[in-house]
């Protein structure tokens, strides 16, 4: 059986409480909310805090509402089974709720939550595996190890990007409100990442995720296009978030065309969102945003798949988000 | 040979909690880096509970809290002290199969029995919610649960069994189930 | 009781019984004709409430007083010799109770007695990342793990054969200095009758290159075990094992124990599909720590070490030449299939001659040639899963036969059907074939998807594929020389009715225990829930060899016929006295024995044992089975033989999205001719996981390596290995066969590995048929389809598949006469070609 290492939880009922456990042990602890991705890494030995910090009981992570403004506020800690289920998400932000459909298994969603999601380490098959396997290989850069199995001469570590809420948040505007010892921020999501495997987040050590904030949809429309091997448990080898809202005309105010899995971060493709505007979604509009979104994405072999497919597919799913919001 | 004893470095300690299972207390000392899953199998002897992976990527493990399916293996046990939790073991009432367990016998649908405690569990979830659930929701619902030897579909059939009988309608198998076309 | 009991018709019995005489009693022949009271019935099986009440015990479920908890470490280079061990420091760790090495097992074992190459911890060579080195044994698993970071291992790096390509390149170093040649550990050439002649002359020679790549059983439960050295120096091992008499023996070679002295008990597996079929070496590990200790010791693999132990799907190139008159009759076939064997020999060697034996046994081949190599690789070792060695050239035969079709413009259906090979027949290569209901099969998969109308006739993107296939039930002959019975029932009839029957046998969910149950319940009249069933315990159960080859049901089942016929045959005597009637009239039914002229003068069974052991002494009765005798002689000839063929054809429906390459299987259309269904519940499960299997390894299970850095598996884990889910499994319609074998108990034959066979050909074929491009490899991924489709497009060739073989120095050829040609069945000389000037 494979175990954790040893390791102790906390269940703090306050914001302040948990930042506070967290800046005092530092790097010798963890929050963990659902714990679906945490625990897998810690039996794995890529992560060993010995403190936990327990999120799910500060009342504040356990919010879904909608603020006045009509934006819905999704407390980090919401598994992703009640974001699916909810009324309101369904009704004012479905592609939420099709996006988190999508994340692993119906069994895993009733414990992952929304934050843990926005949070999950990057990916790679080099890394994602136990320790002795590492050992095997003499261990990499993201952990223990000194080079970069993926692109040996390369200084960085190109480790995936693989949540499937994230490309959807960066998409849709969302904000996260992060709470440390310094105080609190509000941030826009795509201001969370960071292209790089390892340092991949912008949030600092002990800052804890309380929410997010998605802005009403108005007269937008977005969809999310996942790609994966199979129909559940796997992670996305490919995903487009693709946001759009139309002026009264039939063609594009205003576009956003997300790109995950295919780096470090997600790809946000200005090129072609600015395909998009001005537009109306024909055919060759949408193939030459099609195009622009396949340019920069640059998937490495890390993942499921050959590489080759994995860059054919960006297009093809681009193109059939964007023809799905026709 | 060293003569020096070596220490443990990393030493587990243990702590006391109480654990809700299938509506009994249970006061347990245990180490407090053990899974739900350990817990259960370990500490209880309630090895109905299954696993085959360890990492949340098969759902054998699979038990309900407070009548959801979650997979006992990521799960730290600490946190679900004092939570109604329920496995295999609590799903029949005294010598009685519970609907679902008694279809699975008649259908066929548990072959090495392995993956069948995580089947059920979900299964059960899935009728208390949508007791009409559908061949589709059926297999929207058991996604998380691999099966290696049934190709799943005497466990659909099982569970439709069970869903009807639930209902309170009178069902029996079809015959193709059991014989081919 | 008191020797007495109330007859259920009034009297008392088991007293006042005259003389009996046993020695005329016609025995008992059971009847492969219906009606049976049990036979067919879809009954639950025996230990159906037990799994759904979660109290079956699996091997890691076991829990004894004291118990510690072991681990292995493994090695963490494909390829190395092992300077030195040091485990002092784990020793001394707090809560170690032991740590052995090598040298504390020397001894080596394995399945085939050809192949002992395995160590349950290497000493000085390991082969393959993952090859245990050395074990610990503390109070716990988290101890354990600690005390392996304490051992240090000094390696010396040795060049990593990565390839099957790499084995025949590097003769050196040697995996192992039994092989044939080098690193080919086997090599295989046999010719049976002049194919050159056959191709030359025929109409068309069709030639085909495949790669099926390997994949692993992936049962859900992780292997496990327990072992505990009694104060009476007896040694007890609980496994999660296939072959309990076959750990049995590798326990007695490794630890010097006598065999008489163990005892092997298989507990339930939670899944094997021939991944529990050798003896491993965690088993004989706990074993001597459990003897080394004094206290009972209990082994879980992770999922990452079952990836390790393997013995799954070898990888296999093939090459297939096939000529064929104009209107699409074989003439001969050549045959050439290249595996990966990975590290050790396993079964290999088997493996290698089931790439090239089944070939001739669906189809007529009148003139047959195989050459086969084995090459060792440092990788885990493959052997035995589903279908052991046949999938492969099932494959490769079955889409070169559509696409034969193809270029003569026939049904595929009818290509096949015109020459099926005959029911009770010889093959080419010296098989004997019994009943054949393949046809059959054909008609209902035909009919019932609508094949004459679709076929070839759905819009782009969607299609429907055609193959068939046959496998063994059960093996003609033991993995070691011996003229023992394969299997052994032995029967106990309790006074009150009850039975108990005993066997070797071991259930793997396929249900071996129930069929045991209704067999015995059949023949003695009596339900199957009256029939305790006790199996794999090498203590208490006669020999089985073992759940592998398909072999259990026809083999238990007949040792469990005789069994219940000479309890039958020793109850008849006494039974008839009592009641006055002859006793060829007696009928066993409904659990009372009664005249089949007056059903009213009869008693109850138990009455019945109650009577017999006044007049005979205790009831019991042993049986056993051993395959007929097949008629080929030549070396190799052991692999192939079998009582009886299952036949399968399957149809697969696909779409296929041409923009990704991505297929989808909504429904396969399947017909299996099972000979006789014992319980025909049991046989559609068996289908429908067959089904399932054979889709994972056609659309996404692969065990792949990575070679760029030091030959890791990939992916050992359950996330990365594909298995398919709710979402990927199709429906599945399936047709009973019922053609009787004279050779199966009630004229049975397998379910548990034919029917993944047919799958992945019809997969394929269904795929040409959807967007015209062949894909001649398994997995057919969605990178591959989308490559194929868009050469396609640009005019190449449309097909995914190996350019290539190994170049191999085959050996001298063992040329064997046909029955046709009024051969032997033994090997001769091979006679000068005609007409092709010698
Ligand atoms: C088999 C398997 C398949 C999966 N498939 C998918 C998939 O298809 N798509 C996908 O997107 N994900 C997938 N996941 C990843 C993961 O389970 C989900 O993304 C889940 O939503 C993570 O949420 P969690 O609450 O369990 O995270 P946790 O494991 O609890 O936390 C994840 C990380 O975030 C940190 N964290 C959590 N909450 C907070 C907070 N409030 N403030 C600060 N830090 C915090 C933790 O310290 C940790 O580093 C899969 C996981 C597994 C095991
Ligand atoms: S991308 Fe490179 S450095 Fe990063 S995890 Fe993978 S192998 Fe390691
Ligand atoms: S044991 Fe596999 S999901 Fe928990
Ligand atoms: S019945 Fe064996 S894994 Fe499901």
């Amino acid at each position: 059986m494979l175990r954790l290492p040893p390791c102790e939880a906390r269940f703090p009922t306050s914001i302040a409480e948990a930042v506070e456990l967290k800046a005092k042990y530092g790097p010798e602890a963890s929050y963990v909310a659902g714990g679906t991705d945490l625990y897998p890494n810690m039996k794995r030995r890529q992560q060993t805090p010995y403190h936990l910090i327990d999120v799910r009981r500060i009342p504040q992570l356990d919010r879904l509402e909608v603020d006045a403004d009509g934006g819905l506020i999704i407390g980090a800690g919401v598994t992703l089974t009640r974001l699916i289920r909810d009324g309101r998400v369904a009704a004012g932000w479905p592609v939420l709720g099709q996006a988190a459909a999508t994340i692993s298994t119906p069994i895993l969603r009733n414990m992952g939550t929304v934050g843990g999601n926005l949070l999950i380490d990057t990916r790679c098959n080099y890394y994602d595996q136990s320790y002795e396997w590492r050992k095997a290989i003499d261990f990499c850069m993201k952990k223990d190890g000194e080079i970069c199995w993926v692109a040996p001469s390369s200084p960085r570590c190109w480790a995936v990007q693989s949540s499937d809420l994230v490309p959807v948040m960066v998409a849709l505007g969302a904000e996260v409100i992060l709470v440390g010892p310094e105080g609190t921020r509000t941030i826009p999501a795509q201001a969370l990442y960071h292209n790089d495997g390892i340092e991949y987040l912008t949030k600092k050590r002990d800052e804890l995720l309380v929410s997010l904030r998605v802005p009403a949809m108005g007269t937008a429309k977005a969809t999310y296009q996942k790609l994966r091997r199979r129909g559940a448990f796997d992670f996305p080898v490919l995903g487009v978030a693709a946001w759009i809202r139309p002026n009264g005309g039939g063609t594009v105010a205003d576009a956003r065309v997300v790109i995950g899995a295919v780096g470090s971060y997600p790809i946000v493709s200005e090129a072609a969102a600015e395909a998009l505007v001005g537009h109306a979604l024909e055919d060759d509009t949408i193939d030459a945003a099609a195009r622009a979104a396949a340019k920069p994405a640059k998937p490495l072999d890390n993942t499921d798949f050959t590489i080759g497919w994995r860059k054919d597919m960006v297009a093809v799913y681009v193109r059939r988000a964007l023809a799905a919001l026709r | 040979m060293t003569s020096e004893p070596i220490q443990i470095t990393k030493r587990p300690r243990k702590i006391r909690g109480t654990f809700l299972v299938n509506g009994e207390e249970h006061d347990v000392t245990y180490p407090s880096h053990k899974t739900l899953l350990e817990v259960l199998r370990e500490e209880l002897a309630l090895t109905g509970t299954k696993h085959g992976c360890e990492l949340g990527e098969c759902g054998t493990c699979t038990v309900l809290i407070d009548g959801e399916p979650i997979l006992s293996c990521l799960a730290l046990a600490q946190a679900y002290e004092n939570t109604p939790i329920e496995t295999v073991e609590g799903m029949a009432d005294g010598s009685d199969l519970h609907p679902l367990q008694e279809a699975f016998v008649e259908m066929g649908a548990a072959q090495c029995g392995y993956c069948t405690p995580g089947v059920l569990l979900a299964a059960k979830a899935l009728l208390e919610d949508r007791p009409a659930a559908d061949r589709q929701d059926i297999k929207d619902a058991l996604a998380g649960n691999l099966c290696r030897c049934t190709g799943y579909i005497k466990i659909y059939e099982a569970i439709e069994l069970a869903a009807a009988r639930m209902r309170g309608e009178q069902a029996e198998p079809a015959r193709e189930a059991f014989y081919g076309r | 009781m008191g020797g007495r009991a109330v007859g259920r018709y009034g009297g008392t019995v088991g007293s006042e019984v005259g003389e009996v005489s046993t020695t005329d009693i016609p025995p008992y022949r059971p009847t492969a004709l219906p009606p049976f009271s049990i036979i067919g019935k879809p009954l639950p099986k025996i230990d159906a409430a037990a799994k759904c009440l979660g109290r079956t015990k699996f091997a890691d479920d076991i829990v004894l007083p004291r118990m510690l908890a072991a681990k292995m470490l493994r090695s963490p280079h494909p390829h190395a010799r092992i300077v030195s061990i040091d485990t002092s420091r784990a020793q001394a760790l707090e809560g170690v109770k032991a740590v052995i090495t090598g040298s504390d097992m020397p001894n080596a074992f394995g399945i085939l007695p050809v192949s002992q190459d395995e160590h349950a911890l290497e000493g000085d060579h390991v082969r393959f990342i993952g090859d245990p080195v050395a074990a610990v044994a503390a109070i716990d698993e988290d101890t354990a793990t600690q005390a392996l970071e304490l051992i240090e291992v000094s390696y010396e790096l040795l060049e990593v054969i990565g390839s099957i390509e790499d084995a025949v390149a590097n003769p050196e170093p040697q995996l192992h200095d039994y092989a044939d040649d080098g690193n080919l550990h086997k090599l295989v050439h046999l010719e049976f009758g002049p194919v050159d002649e056959a191709l030359e002359r025929a109409h068309l020679v069709q030639e085909d290159l495949f790669f099926y790549e390997g994949s692993t059983h992936l049962p859900m439960e992780q292997h496990a075990a327990v072992a505990e050295y009694g104060g009476n120096r007896r040694l007890t091992v609980w496994s999660s094992t296939q072959t309990p008499h076959y750990v049995h023996r590798a326990l007695e070679k490794v630890l010097e124990l006598p065999r008489s002295r163990i005892r092997v008990v298989a507990m339930p597996n939670g899944g094997g599909f021939g991944g529990k079929s050798d003896p491993f070496g965690h088993e004989l590990v706990v074993a001597k720590l459990a003897m080394l200790t004094g206290r009972p010791v209990k082994i879980c693999l992770t999922r990452e070490e079952v990836f390790y132990c393997h013995r799954g799907r070898h990888p296999v190139i093939m090459k297939v030449r096939t000529g064929v008159t104009a209107d699409g009759t074989i003439t001969g076939m050549d045959f050439e299939s290249y595996l990966d064997g990975g590290a050790y020999g396993s079964y290999g060697v088997a493996s290698v001659y089931y790439t090239g034996a089944l070939q001739t046994v669906t189809y007529q081949v009148p003139t047959y040639r195989f050459r086969g190599v084995r090459a060792f690789t440092n990788k885990a070792p493959c052997g035995p899963k589903r279908g052991h060695g046949t999938p492969q050239p099932r494959f490769a035969v079955e889409v070169t036969l559509d696409k034969i079709a193809e270029r003569l413009d026939l049904d595929p259906a009818e290509l096949r059907l015109k020459q099926l090979q005959p029911a009770d027949s010889l093959t080419a290569n010296w098989l004997k074939i019994g009943s054949m209901g393949l046809r059959a099969c054909i008609d209902k998969v035909v009919e019932g998807s609508n094949w004459k109308t679709c076929f070839r006739n759905l819009p782009y993107g969607r299609g429907l594929g055609l193959a068939c296939s046959s496998y063994i039930t059960g093996a003609g002959l033991p993995i070691y020389w011996n003229s023992m019975p394969h299997s052994g029932v032995q029967l106990k009839c309790d006074r009150g009715g009850g039975v108990t029957v005993f066997c070797g046998s071991t259930d793997i969910g396929q249900g071996s225990d129930s069929i045991l149950a209704y067999i015995v319940a059949e023949v003695l009249g009596v339900e199957p829930m009256e029939i305790a069933v006790v199996t794999g315990d090498t203590d208490l159960t006669p020999v089985d060899l073992g759940s592998y080859s398909s072999r259990v049901t026809l083999m238990t089942g007949q040792a469990a016929i005789q069994a219940a016929g000479r309890v039958r045959a020793v109850m008849v005597g006494p039974v008839a006295g009592k009641l006055e009637v002859p006793a060829e009239r007696l009928v066993f039914a409904g659990g009372v024995v009664f005249d089949a002229q007056d059903p009213e003068r009869g008693m109850s069974f138990a009455e019945a044992v109650a009577l017999t052991e006044t007049a005979t002494g205790t009831v019991g009765s042993v049986g056993s089975y051993r395959p007929p005798k097949s008629p080929g002689r030549y070396r190799g000839a052991g692999v192939g033989p079998s009582p009886a063929y299952s036949y399968s054809a399957c149809i697969a429906e696909v779409e296929v999205d041409p923009e990704t390459g991505i297929v989808q299987v909504p429904r396969v259309w399947i017909g299996h001719d099972i000979g006789r269904s014992i319980n025909s519940s049991l046989v559609m499960g068996q289908v429908e996981g067959g089904v399932y299997m054979g889709l994972g390894e056609a659309l996404m299970e692969e065990m792949a390596y990575r070679t760029n850095r030091n030959v890791t598996h990939k992916w050992p884990s359950m996330l990365e290995y594909k298995s398919p889910t709710t979402h990927e499994m199709c429906d599945v319609t399936t047709y009973l066969i019922e053609d009787p074998d004279a050779n199966g108990p009630f004229g049975a034959k397998e379910a548990g590995q034919g029917p993944l066979l047919p799958v992945m050909p019809a997969v394929a074929n269904a795929i040409y048929d959807a967007v015209g491009v062949r894909i001649d490899e398994v997995p057919m991924s969605p990178p591959k389809v989308h490559r194929a489709i868009k050469d396609k497009a640009r005019g190449k060739e449309p097909r995914f598949g190996p350019s290539g073989t190994p170049t191999v120095r085959w050996p001298e050829v063992t040329y064997v006469p046909r029955p046709v040609d009024g051969g032997d069945g033994k090997a001769h000389p091979r006679p000068e070609p005609a007409g092709t000037g010698g």
